[in-house]
């Protein structure tokens, strides 16, 4: 198997910010692994292959650098839970200490 | 059930253009057939409704029936479709109904401009009718993932109608709407209609804009035109495809000419069309009753005038794996903008927790468990220690299914396949096991990673379940006029068969499943 372990569900969990269940860690950790072990067929795939990001023959698509219309700020701000002041109003992002 | 509800779009717009029948109307008996057969948006009456539909805007859709009837009426020049309803996947964005994905996540949200697509069909005169359900953020293959309960398939309500876009096809199906847009990222408007007994259309990557398409797999992600017919799967194609400067994926060239290739390929000659059946996709795994079907269209190809042969394509045996690492690893990216400040669900912002925490509590709560996985399994094949063993093999894997394709369409114009091993599987049957579930799209996603043209016709019933199988017919990029040819060519031989299916299914519960 690949080896994917509880502890690493709920590391994965928390760099992906999903406050998971230690319920959820027991399913997802028993899935994770079995959906890793079947994906990492990859492997077998010679080094020396180039990789293909994606498939549309296209670079540095550009438009001119002018100003165009953008949002209204209401329209923006429309849809936000949480709104102050024409701003979007979010909870502390600093800890208490500094 | 009135006669218009069964009608091609075609043939719904030829008498709509000549004022024999007005677009209210027409709008009006599709209203009536959702009303009828949909059950609430909430899924709650079981099998006893379809819910294709998360939202229908009756009134909207009413006023754009009128706005396009006044247009006929004034006698100026419409488009194709002018006044013809259409359905709407619910992860396009629409200015004036909500947009959710089918997850907790956006449940209301009121998106502030319209998909390109959508302001293409608006622009063209077509009616949208509502939007539709969809596996959560388009990951799945059953419709069962969505937040909002499943889509149940017209053909058998005890079963799925696949997925993710189970909701466009199924209104379809079921004669709720005429045409639909879905997006298919690794087989969702594909696997879809060959399980619903539509047609389903993943056009060439880039040749339809993703603008306003809320992204799960954005180098994969392609929006295409569900429908009962091919000509009606094209003349939409044409309607929303095109080149867009608000995607910069969006190809700058002319569309391929689909409509046209779809009438050329309905006057039922292939002949000189070098057809290639896929040898790795068949044989284990596949229904008898599906590899049945797809030999009986292979053999119609060769009574056409199509020379058939045999190709491999070895490589597509990484497909799966590949696809199951980049979709989930762009996804995993693509949906960290879901972090409960701009737009969406907060949950537990007390006024004491952190940023951070609110972010966790809130994705956790409005995200479903197949969008947790993938997000994690993303995250996985993203990190440090397993970027090269994964991420990177899997886009190495994708270089060796695209020269699997260069090298078939050397010797072939067209590849076929079945579209799914399987026939509709029942409601609940996948759903504790993530890998049974991703089998479903084994015959889809080769296409989706080299960004080629592929699409999915009907090509009759399973002799083991009496339920519909489809016939994936592949083409190269921006080619996409060749998969219309072969398929409008299967497609009038087929229809002028005895055992042709119906066009539009009883609607029941069959009491073969569970």
């Amino acid at each position: 198997m690949s080896d994917i372990t509880r502890d690493d569900v709920a590391h994965l969990a928390r760099l992906a910010r999903l406050a998971v269940t230690d319920e959820e860690l027991d399913t997802f950790s028993r899935q994770i692994d079995a959906i890793v072990d079947t994906v990492s067929a990859v492997g077998d795939i010679p080094d020396d292959v180039p990789p293909t990001a994606q498939v549309v023959p296209q670079t540095n698509v550009l438009r001119a650098d002018a100003t165009e219309p953008s949002l209204p700020r209401d329209v923006a701000l429309a849809g936000a839970p949480a709104a102050e002041e024409g701003r979007f109003r979010v909870p502390r992002i600093l800890g208490e200490e500094l | 059930m009135s006669d218009m509800i069964s009608l091609d779009a075609a043939e719904l717009a030829r008498r709509i253009h000549a004022r024999e029948v007005s677009s209210v109307e027409v709008t009006r008996a599709h209203l009536q057939r959702i009303e009828a057969v949909d059950g609430p948006s909430d899924g709650s009456a079981g099998p006893d409704g379809v819910h294709a539909f998360l939202h229908v805007d009756a009134d909207g859709a009413l006023a754009a029936a009128e706005a396009a009837d006044r247009a006929i009426a004034e006698g100026g020049p419409v488009s194709p479709l002018a006044g013809v309803p259409v359905a709407l996947k619910d992860n396009l964005t629409t200015t004036d109904m909500p947009t959710t994905c089918a997850s907790r996540i956006l449940d209301g949200w009121r998106p502030p401009y319209d998909a390109t697509v959508v302001a293409r069909l608006r622009a063209a005169g077509l009616v949208p009718l509502g939007k539709t359900n969809l596996d959560e953020f388009a990951m799945g293959s059953s419709t069962e993932n969505s937040a909002f309960g499943p889509t149940r398939n017209p053909w058998d309500l005890t079963r799925v109608p696949g997925g993710s876009g189970g909701g466009s096809s199924a209104s379809v199906a079921a004669g709720e709407a005429p045409l639909a847009l879905g997006s298919d990222t690794g087989g969702s408007i594909r696997q879809p209609g060959a399980v619903t007994g539509t047609v389903g259309v993943k056009p060439t990557y880039g040749t339809v804009s993703r603008y306003g398409l809320v992204a799960f797999s954005s180098s994969l992600d392609q929006i295409g035109p569900c429908a009962r017919s091919v000509l009606d799967a094209a003349l939409l194609h044409e309607v929303v495809g095109g080149h867009d400067r608000c995607d910069q994926t969006s190809v700058n060239a002319p569309l391929p000419p689909v409509v046209e290739a779809a009438l050329a390929g309905a006057r039922g000659d292939l002949a000189g069309v070098r057809v290639g059946v896929v040898g790795e996709l068949s044989g284990e795994g596949y229904q008898p009753g599906v590899l049945a079907a797809f030999t009986d269209a292979v053999r119609t190809l060769g009574e056409l005038g199509a020379e058939v042969v045999e190709v491999s394509c070895p490589s597509f045996s990484y497909a799966l794996p590949a696809y199951y690492l980049i979709a989930p690893s762009e996804a995993s990216s693509n949906l960290a903008r879901f972090d409960a400040m701009r737009y969406g669900l907060r949950v537990g912002d007390d006024g004491e927790r952190s940023t951070d925490e609110v972010m966790s509590l809130t994705r956790e709560a409005g995200f479903g468990a197949e969008v947790k996985r993938r997000i994690m399994i993303g995250t996985h094949a993203l990190s440090a220690g397993s970027y090269d063993a994964l991420y990177g093999k899997a886009q190495k894997a994708r270089t060796l299914i695209v020269r699997d394709f260069t090298a078939a369409f050397e010797t072939c114009d067209v590849l076929v396949s079945p579209t799914t091993p399987t026939t509709a599987f029942a409601i609940g049957e996948r759903v504790d096991d993530p890998l049974a579930m991703y089998l479903a799209d084994l015959c889809t996603i080769p296409a989706n990673l080299a960004g080629n043209a592929a699409l999915s016709v009907p090509c009759g019933t399973s002799p083991d379940d009496g339920l519909p199988v489809g016939l994936q017919v592949m083409a190269p990029a921006l080619a996409d006029d060749r998969a219309y040819r072969v398929a409008a060519a299967y497609e009038t031989a087929r229809s002028s068969t005895p055992d042709a299916a119906p066009r539009i299914p009883e609607l029941r519960a069959l009491e073969t499943t569970r």
